[in-house]
């Protein structure tokens, strides 16, 4: 990061009044994703594909460890440092000293010889050509003394621990009246255990970093959502000040939450092309992001739902146990969404978190309600069943305006949960469902639909921006915001444009450069109300900025069509901005809203699925989800996102497991053959509807997130969808043919 | 992927004598072979590539046969009039497996041998007999979900990807090499003691064709059962050529992808179909014999009723009305 | 198709010698010296410097990496570039430029066919010749008549055909609806 003027962001501690996004002659339309003909051409350069004079980078590939647990006794590099093209092999023998101890930000690689997990790199190897270098990667020789790990959660269950809690916000356990008491009275319970097996972020690019270094600054090409936290993780680790670092990150080919760590790529490019006086770039191979990156941990929860006969729920109990590294912070807060989704006096949350010697465990897509909601939204199936109500039904009655953890005290911001369910049951034909599971068959196929409820919580995070309007009436958008696919680029262009009356191809926006003002990343559906706040501050006090040039009072002005306008006199932009220009910066601090109110986006999804009567294969047939996410900022991209996630929660519910070989601690399935993810042939027709909704108290755009919103529920729908098709219940995800074939009847 | 020396001739003779050299390997498609050299498990020192060889026609023979050589690339295969009519299971099987671009690139000798797609033969950290003869197979004892219920050994339990093999198992495909002709049922090998050795190929010999006899009347059936709709390896599958006549099966052929190290093939299972009327009881009894000896590993026991369901499935939907 | 003169190549001395090749990529041919481990898709990427085929996986597994091989599809990861010695390749460069975009491109960008953009080339390019094969006539596992020369290219055979290229972020079906948009501008 270059030194700059500190930008002093604007507190936002109140509701948001009218502001001239209100107007929405470009906000909410679906403008078509202004980086799009540079991605569909080709064009767009992510990380690994930076363009050096030829033969000016060398090419690194990593050696990972084969083993979870224990030390390196052997290391034979000399094939290696012999073989053609190669420039150096680097380990914890000669890798240049590092920071430490390590720490979240702090990533010291080959610093010793201890093996901390499979998949952890032993082995650098630097060569002319990729052929090269991996070809001698290979005849790198590691031998371990291995300890026994611990890589299954169900057998690490008696050693479970409580976790720290993830912030004063989020305590690990929460009580509230007296659960045991009142579920043990309530007339019909539901008592069930889910488990949701290791998932694969599997976004389509692998993680790749490139390095160069000018003296002592490093340039730093990566794929990474979070880009100051990457420049505090180099910073720390090489042992750098703020200022010698700059991270690109222009164009990031999916993230999910994969890319909010900074991993062996970037730093090991950083250091070797430091000690080599090169650029160095660094990708890692589709088995190696499997096995050196961070996945979802899997999860065991227990639900218990008490209720009266008439589906009033009185008790509420949800039970979490995660696993992750010793001395990892992260947990699976599986249980969070169960504080706030039904009402109920008598509730209890907990998190438990078992060590496991897998790789490390951390966020991805919805982290919490992706799979909390798995379990919560099956055992609302299981007591609709149980008492003979229609699931939606059950939803609505259990609906609540206020955090049913603390009282009405605490209302939600907005929350049109039970309007998502109606509007949903009425779009999808919700009342041709049979509710006698096995009852509709066409063919060889056994029909059925589900439904779930959906919701994800609010967040905001400081965010910053600057402003740049020249004499052609171009005004340039910078902030170190990144775009994972999400439509950053286009929602930027539109609230800039729309704040200063200007088309979108008026709007420059520049991304994915530490150099530009510190943002808030991609990350927990952060980023599109962070980012898109700051540059509205930015383009607010640039209005005003224009106004006193023109001689305007800026609270009576107007912007349109290139223009700034007081009654009836008008000044084009470009005019007033010269030669020189005209500047602005703004930023967004989160205030204390999100303790006055319960925040979150809610949907409601529906499922048909097909179950094969004689293979036990599921295909789902149509989906539908409907949400209400305050302000739509961009009505095509804020759709393509929730598709997307409901795509995430088919695969979750069918076929999406990384499975921990139990003997090495690795992932066994570590590639795109053998972890399924939905192809094309899985995903028939997904449509998503958004109900018309603003929330002035999530930020000044009135919008909430959308990027994750997609998933949590989505599966449970189609796994609810999959017993009411053929009886069959399933809490064991995925919910693959083997287990969907052992509870089907014999065949007729 | 280590060095590797490189040729291309354009005459049968020469790939064949370039293929002689132990270190040496033909590449066809590629799609097999690359995906293997890059993770280390094939390690050939030269590379022999046939694609400029005159193999890629597909002709009938006068009395009948189909002579497909052995470059004709999968999609071209399976788009052949000849075959969609006449070899309808041929064609099923070929469109069921992997996508449109490796169909494409993949020919119909190179998807015959194919190798394993076990985790722990793929995997070079891992043991695994057939990659090091005499190391230890980890898939017994560890996630072997994707493995053999029939044919397997204490050596190897891994499965044949491939399900085009299965439909020319079928139909009594017949290999031709540069030196001789073998039936594709002996083709392949059953892992016994030495799984590395996978097929009866001799050093360098090189599949220069496919002989397919003259075509079997009946319904072509082709399924396969697979964890995703599309792109995913067979679970198991059936192919089933059946022929009614007056209400009686005439003639039936079975051949199964996704059981064993080489596709299976039980014929007592399909002389016992002949002559009879079809019934939920003799569809029982073809399946009880398929599975006569069947035996799973913990992960893969569900393809023991699967491969049940879905033979009584196929034979009631190629026997049916 | 497209083939050198002289398909012959010796047999090299050394392993891993530089070899000549010559590709015709997007109607310019480039003669290069190549290593011959050096696959198609790596040849693009880092010796043309054709950086809009994507490696996702290098195992086929994905399909971000699909090229046009003289007018047909394949993953450019599981060839070598020697092998493709006077062949024709169409990359997505070769499709269409951000201001001239392939009517593909354009239904992509109409229909919000992405969302990080990272396996869109090899969509596009997957889908053009997609088209073109359904035009051939080529029947595909959901083609119901085996027998016929046409079929209709239903969303189950659209679906069908394009599973070999995944796309994490799912944009699966405004892809399925940009390719019907474009279909009627190129079938």
């Amino acid at each position: 990061m270059q030194s700059q003027p500190p930008i002093k962001p604007s507190l936002f501690d109140s509701p948001a009044g009218p502001n001239p996004l209100d107007q929405e002659h470009l906000l909410g339309r679906g403008l078509a994703r202004v980086d799009g003909p540079l991605k569909v051409s080709g064009r767009a350069p992510y990380a690994y594909e930076v363009s050096d004079p030829a033969g000016a980078a060398l090419v690194g590939v990593l050696v990972l460890s084969t083993v979870a647990q224990g030390s390196i006794t052997r290391l034979d590099t000399q094939a290696a440092e012999q073989a053609p093209g190669v420039r150096l092999v680097m380990t914890h023998r000669n890798a240049p000293r590092q920071g430490g101890p390590a720490s979240q930000y702090c990533r010291p690689q080959m610093a010793d010889a201890v093996i901390r997990q499979n998949g952890q790199a032993v082995a650098l190897v630097l060569g002319d050509s990729f052929e090269q270098a991996r070809a001698a990667a290979a005849l790198v020789v590691v031998d371990y003394d291995t300890r026994p790990g611990q890589f299954d959660l169900a057998a690490g269950l008696p050693q479970a621990t409580v976790p720290p809690p993830r912030s004063p916000s989020q305590p690990v356990d929460t009580h509230v009246g007296d659960f045991a008491q009142a579920f043990a009275s309530a007339p019909v319970q539901v008592d069930a255990t889910y488990s949701t097996p290791h998932q694969a972020h599997a976004m389509m690019e692998p993680h790749a970093s490139h390095a160069s270094w000018e003296g002592d600054r490093l340039t730093l090409h990566t794929s990474n959502q979070m880009l100051s936290s990457c420049a505090q993780t180099l910073c720390e680790t090489l042992m750098l000040r703020p200022e010698q670092v700059r991270v690109l990150s222009r164009y990031i080919g999916g993230g999910f939450g994969s890319k909010l760590v900074t991993y062996a790529d970037a730093i090991l490019a950083g250091v070797a092309a430091r000690q080599l006086g090169r650029p160095v770039k660094i990708a890692l191979s589709r088995p190696q992001v499997f096995r050196q990156t961070t996945h979802r941990t899997a999860t065991i929860q227990r639900v218990r739902l008490g209720a009266d006969a008439d589906g009033t729920l009185h008790a509420i109990g949800h039970e979490s146990w995660s696993g992750n590294q010793q001395g990892q912070a992260f947990y699976e807060t599986a249980a969070n969404q169960t504080r706030l989704l039904y009402a109920a006096h008598d509730r209890m949350t907990t998190h438990r978190q078992v060590r496991l010697d897998l790789p490390i465990a951390s966020s991805m897509r919805a982290p919490g309600e992706a799979v909390g909601l798995l379990a919560l939204e099956c055992a609302m199936d299981e007591l609709a069943d149980r008492l003979q109500m229609d699931p939606v039904a059950l939803r609505v009655k259990n609906d609540i305006q206020y955090d049913p953890e603390h009282g009405p005290s605490r209302p939600f911001s907005t929350r049109r949960l039970a309007d998502c369910l109606h509007e949903g049951a009425d779009r999808f034909g919700w009342e041709r469902r049979l509710p006698r599971p096995g009852a509709r068959r066409e063919g060889q196929w056994l029909v059925g639909m589900g439904v779930a409820s959906a919701i994800r919580s609010v967040a905001l995070r400081p965010s910053s921006a600057e402003v740049h309007l020249d004499g052609r009436g171009i005004l340039t958008v910078g902030t170190a915001m990144t775009d994972i696919g999400t439509g950053t680029y286009t929602i930027l262009t539109q609230i800039a444009g729309e704040m200063l009356g200007l088309p979108p191809d008026r709007v420059v926006m520049q991304l994915g450069d530490t150099d530009l003002p510190e943002a808030s990343g991609s990350g927990g559906s952060f980023g599109a109300a962070s980012s898109g706040s700051a540059v509205y501050y930015a383009c607010a006090q640039l209005r005003i900025a224009v106004a006193r040039r023109a001689g305007f009072d800026p609270e009576k002005v107007q912007f349109a069509d290139g223009q700034i306008i007081q009654e009836g006199r008008a000044v084009s932009l470009a005019a007033l901005a010269g030669a020189q220009g005209i500047e602005a910066t703004g930023g967004i601090k989160p205030g204390s809203l999100l303790k006055r109110y319960a925040q979150a986006s809610f949907g409601a999804h529906f499922a048909e699925v097909g179950v094969d009567a004689d293979t036990g294969e599921v295909r789902v047939r149509r989906m539908l989800g409907v949400f209400g996410i305050g302000r739509v900022l961009n009505a095509r991209t804020a759709r393509s996102q929730a598709i997307g996630g409901m795509v995430f929660g088919i695969g979750a519910a069918l076929m999406e497991e990384a499975v921990p070989d139990q003997r090495h601690g690795d992932f066994i399935n570590h590639d795109l053959a053998e972890y399924h993810v939905p192809v094309h042939a899985d995903v028939p027709a997904v449509e998503a509807y958004f109900l018309e909704e603003l929330d002035p108290v999530a930020n000044p755009l009135k919008a909430k997130g959308v990027g994750e919103l997609g998933i949590c529920g989505a599966g449970a729908a189609v796994a609810n969808a999959i017993h009411n098709a053929c009886g069959v219940r399933l809490r064991d995800y995925p919910m693959t043919l083997d287990k969907v074939l052992a509870g089907l009847p014999v065949q007729a | 992927m280590r060095a590797f020396s490189y040729e291309r001739p354009s005459q049968v003779a020469h790939a064949t004598h370039a293929g002689s050299r132990p270190d040496a390997a033909f590449i066809g498609g590629g799609t097999n072979l690359l995906d293997l050299m890059k993770l280390d498990v094939e390690q050939p020192g030269h590379l022999v590539d046939v694609n400029r060889l005159p193999l890629e026609t597909i002709e009938v023979l006068p009395r009948g046969d189909l002579r497909i050589g052995a470059l004709v690339r999968n999609a071209t295969l399976a788009a052949d009039p000849h075959v969609r009519r006449h070899y309808a299971v041929l064609s099923r099987a070929l469109l069921s497996g992997a996508t449109g671009q490796l169909r494409n690139k993949a020919t119909t000798a190179g998807n015959l041998l194919q190798r394993t797609r076990c985790y722990y033969f793929t995997d070079v950290s891992k043991a695994c007999n057939k990659r090091v003869p005499g190391s230890g197979c980890e898939a017994i004892g560890g996630y072997n979900r994707i493995h053999a219920i029939l044919g397997a050994s204490a050596s190897c339990i891994a499965t044949h990807p491939s399900d085009m093999a299965v439909a020319m198992l079928l139909l009594d495909a017949v290999v031709e090499t540069d030196r001789r002709r073998i039936p594709v049922a002996e083709l392949h090998r059953l892992p016994g003691q030495t799984p590395e050795i996978e097929t009866t190929l001799q050093p360098g010999e090189l599949i220069v064709a496919i002989r397919l006899p003259p075509p079997l009347a009946g319904r072509h059936l082709y399924r396969k059962v697979r964890d995703r709709a599309s792109y995913a390896f067979a679970a198991v599958s059936v192919a089933a050529v059946v022929e009614m006549r007056h209400g009686r099966i005439g003639q039936a052929r079975l051949a199964f992808g996704g059981l064993a190290h080489k596709p299976w093939r039980d014929h007592e299972a399909e002389r016992l179909l002949v002559d009879e009327a079809p019934s939920r009881a003799l569809f029982e009894r073809a399946a009880d014999q398929v599975l006569t000896g069947a035996v799973g590993q913990g992960g893969n026991d569900y393809k023991i009723p699967l491969l049940r369901r879905t033979l009584m499935a196929t034979l009631r939907q190629a026997t049916e009305a | 198709m497209a083939r050198a003169a002289s398909p012959a190549v010796p047999p090299q001395a050394e392993p891993g010698t530089a070899i000549p090749v010559t590709l015709a990529v997007n109607g310019v041919d480039h003669a290069l010296m190549l290593d011959p481990r050096v696959t198609l898709l790596d040849a693009l990427r880092e010796h043309l410097l054709l950086t809009g085929t994507k490696k996702g996986c290098d195992h086929g597994q994905c399909g971000a990496c699909t090229v046009m091989l003289n007018g047909r599809r394949i993953n450019a990861c599981l060839s070598l570039a020697v092998m493709h010695d006077g062949e024709a390749i169409t990359t997505i460069e070769g499709l269409g430029h951000p201001d001239d975009l392939h009517p593909m491109q354009a239904a992509f960008v109409r229909h919000d066919g992405y969302q990080c953009g990272y396996c869109t080339p090899g969509q596009i390019c997957s889908a053009v010749a997609m088209l073109a094969e359904h035009r051939a006539g080529m029947p595909s596992h959901v083609t119901e008549d085996l027998q016929a020369t046409h079929h209709d290219l239903t969303d189950a055979e659209l679906r069908e055909r394009m599973s070999g290229n995944i796309c994490r972020c799912s944009a699966y079906p405004n892809i399925v609806a940009a390719i019907r948009d474009a279909s009627g501008g190129i079938a």
